[in-house]
């Protein structure tokens, strides 16, 4: 937003008067009628409601649970996903024979595995985290396996002249391609983790602020239930940011930071 | 190596591993005993007469591919569509207006980030569980990466593009179409793609809320009443709808984006 001029409304103030109008519709919407008041309380309701749940310790400690869940479920998904990334990308047999069964396993929507993670693991931290990790390491394990694919030949040719060892060739010339890759992979899982954590609370009942909302919703508690609505978006929006700012950090030195994101 | 030899080698680069892991699969729980983990020949063996059987003999219309997988299958292709015409719309007037774009721009992200599963109980209370209301979830849970895939590819156009287009007088329409509509394509492909995986989620998530048909909720009906191998059926069968859809939709990215991928190939030095 730097091409903003003087004479134009700057970007945040528009962006602002967007989540103005935005509170503005919802508190003025049930009020006259326009949408029932059961259904979607207006938001000085939803923000009194939220206002409680911040002073009550469970709101924390479900806070807490939640993002446990999604920092483990993510931390598994990177490690597994860059070390297998990496090694399977820099030996081209396992690549040829990995592909297929990669390209297959990809698709699997990770929710089809609920009632195995119920059944194995029943409502513990166990169960979500398994969805979690499913769902979040393929994000990961493509976009490194792609990164190393990336692989300069004539960098990788003369790094294997000046007889370079294994590692040193993938600490100095595989690694700094795949890192934008990785980042990007990074990003995508971190905000499906996101989901995934919360859908497992929500479906499973394992601890978190999804099991809260899942509660608000069975006893009728709609201000409440919108309270952790915002809560959870709230969160997905912190993640983003977090992602982007690792990001710009780890990658500061790379010429095109901005042309990698849709790649 | 000669034609022959390469094309088995490939065939067996493909189908090597899968058939490794299945064959595992079927030796290791051979004699499984375990009550969750039943051997893969039974659950081979349920899967035809679980979805593709009529319970009474009525024949193939009344069997549960016909009754919980096509309404599934339906449903998300309904919201799906309905998430591509309108996140494809809304972006391409968002993206071209800048004052737009930094108006919603926040409550866009804000909306984005609410993790989509989240939005069922909310919907359940203005639609019921009806076939609406999994309509309108699945398609907005898809409306938010297409949307904003598309003001990104839209607000990522060539500026000298415009401007050639603005000198050649071409007419709004025609400027939308064959240019706007074409170099935002890449991007709008990429949001459509992540789309449709949060759709095959929010499809099996709305059906395990509340539903009287679908497959996610035949799952969880299995689930919970126990039938163990039809419910590993159930999950295979789940994993193969993912996978063709993602066959069907990369087929039409190809069909769509030949000319992308063909320029990015050129570029990559047909690497």
């Amino acid at each position: 937003m730097n091409r903003v001029s003087g004479r134009r409304t700057p970007a945040w103030a528009l962006g602002l008067a967007g989540v103005a109008t935005l509170l503005l519709v919802v508190e003025i919407g049930p009020r006259l009628g326009i949408v029932d008041a059961r259904f979607l309380p207006p938001t000085s309701q939803i923000l009194a409601a939220l206002a409680d749940r911040l002073g009550m310790p469970e709101f924390w400690t479900a806070l807490g649970q939640t993002l446990t869940t999604w920092v483990t479920g993510l931390a598994i998904s990177l490690v597994t996903g860059v070390v297998l990334g990496v090694v399977i990308g820099s030996v081209p047999v396992l690549r040829a024979v990995t592909a297929s069964t990669i390209e297959f396993l990809r698709p699997v929507p990770s929710v089809a595995l609920i009632p195995v993670a119920v059944l194995l693991y029943g409502t513990g931290m166990a169960s979500t985290l398994l969805l979690v990790v499913y769902a979040s390491f393929w994000q990961v394990l493509v976009q490194v396996l792609s990164g190393v694919q990336d692989v300069d030949p004539v960098a990788s040719d003369t790094a294997r002249s000046y007889r370079f060892s294994p590692l040193t060739r993938i600490r100095t010339v595989v690694w700094p391609t795949t890192l934008p890759y990785a980042m990007t992979g990074l990003r995508l899982a971190a905000s499906v983790a996101l989901i995934l954590t919360v859908t497992g609370e929500l479906l499973i009942g394992t601890p978190g602020i999804g099991k809260l909302l899942g509660i608000a919703q069975s006893s009728g508690a709609v201000a409440s239930m919108y309270a952790y609505v915002v809560v959870a978006g709230l969160l997905g929006v912190a993640v983003n940011v977090l992602a982007r700012v690792l990001e710009s950090r780890a990658l500061f030195w790379h010429p095109s930071v901005r042309g990698e994101v849709a790649a | 190596m000669s034609d022959a030899a390469k094309v088995l080698r490939s065939v067996l680069l493909t189908v090597g591993l899968p058939l490794v892991i299945l064959v595992a699969w079927w030796v290791l729980t051979a004699n499984s005993t375990s009550y969750f983990n039943p051997p893969l020949r039974t659950i081979v063996g349920t899967f035809g007469e679980t979805w593709f059987a009529a319970p009474s003999g009525e024949g193939f219309g009344e069997s549960r591919f016909v009754h919980d997988v096509v309404p599934s299958v339906l449903r998300l292709l309904s919201g799906y569509s309905v998430a591509v015409v309108v996140g494809v719309t809304l972006g391409v007037a968002i993206g071209s207006s800048r004052a737009l774009r930094a108006y919603a721009e926040p409550v866009l992200e804000f909306f984005r980030a609410i993790p989509p599963p989240v939005m069922v109980p909310i919907l359940m209370l203005f639609l019921g569980i009806g076939t609406s209301m999994k309509i309108v979830v699945i398609a907005i849970g898809c409306l938010w990466p297409i949307l904003l895939n598309t003001v990104e590819g839209v607000r990522g156009l060539d500026p000298v593009l415009r401007d050639t287009a603005r000198a050649y007088r071409l007419g709004r329409v025609a400027t939308v179409r064959h240019l706007v509509l074409r170099g935002a394509s890449p991007q709008i492909v990429t949001g459509a793609r992540q789309a449709l995986s949060v759709g095959i989620i929010l499809m099996v998530i709305s059906e395990m809320f509340a539903a009287k048909d679908g497959l996610g909720f035949s799952i969880v009906q299995f689930q919970r009443s126990f039938a163990i191998p039809e419910m590993w059926s159930g999950v295979i069968l789940l994993g193969v709808v993912g996978v063709l859809l993602s066959l069907v939709f990369r087929a039409v990215t190809n069909a769509v984006l030949g000319w992308y991928l063909g320029y990015r190939q050129s570029q990559h030095g047909g690497a």
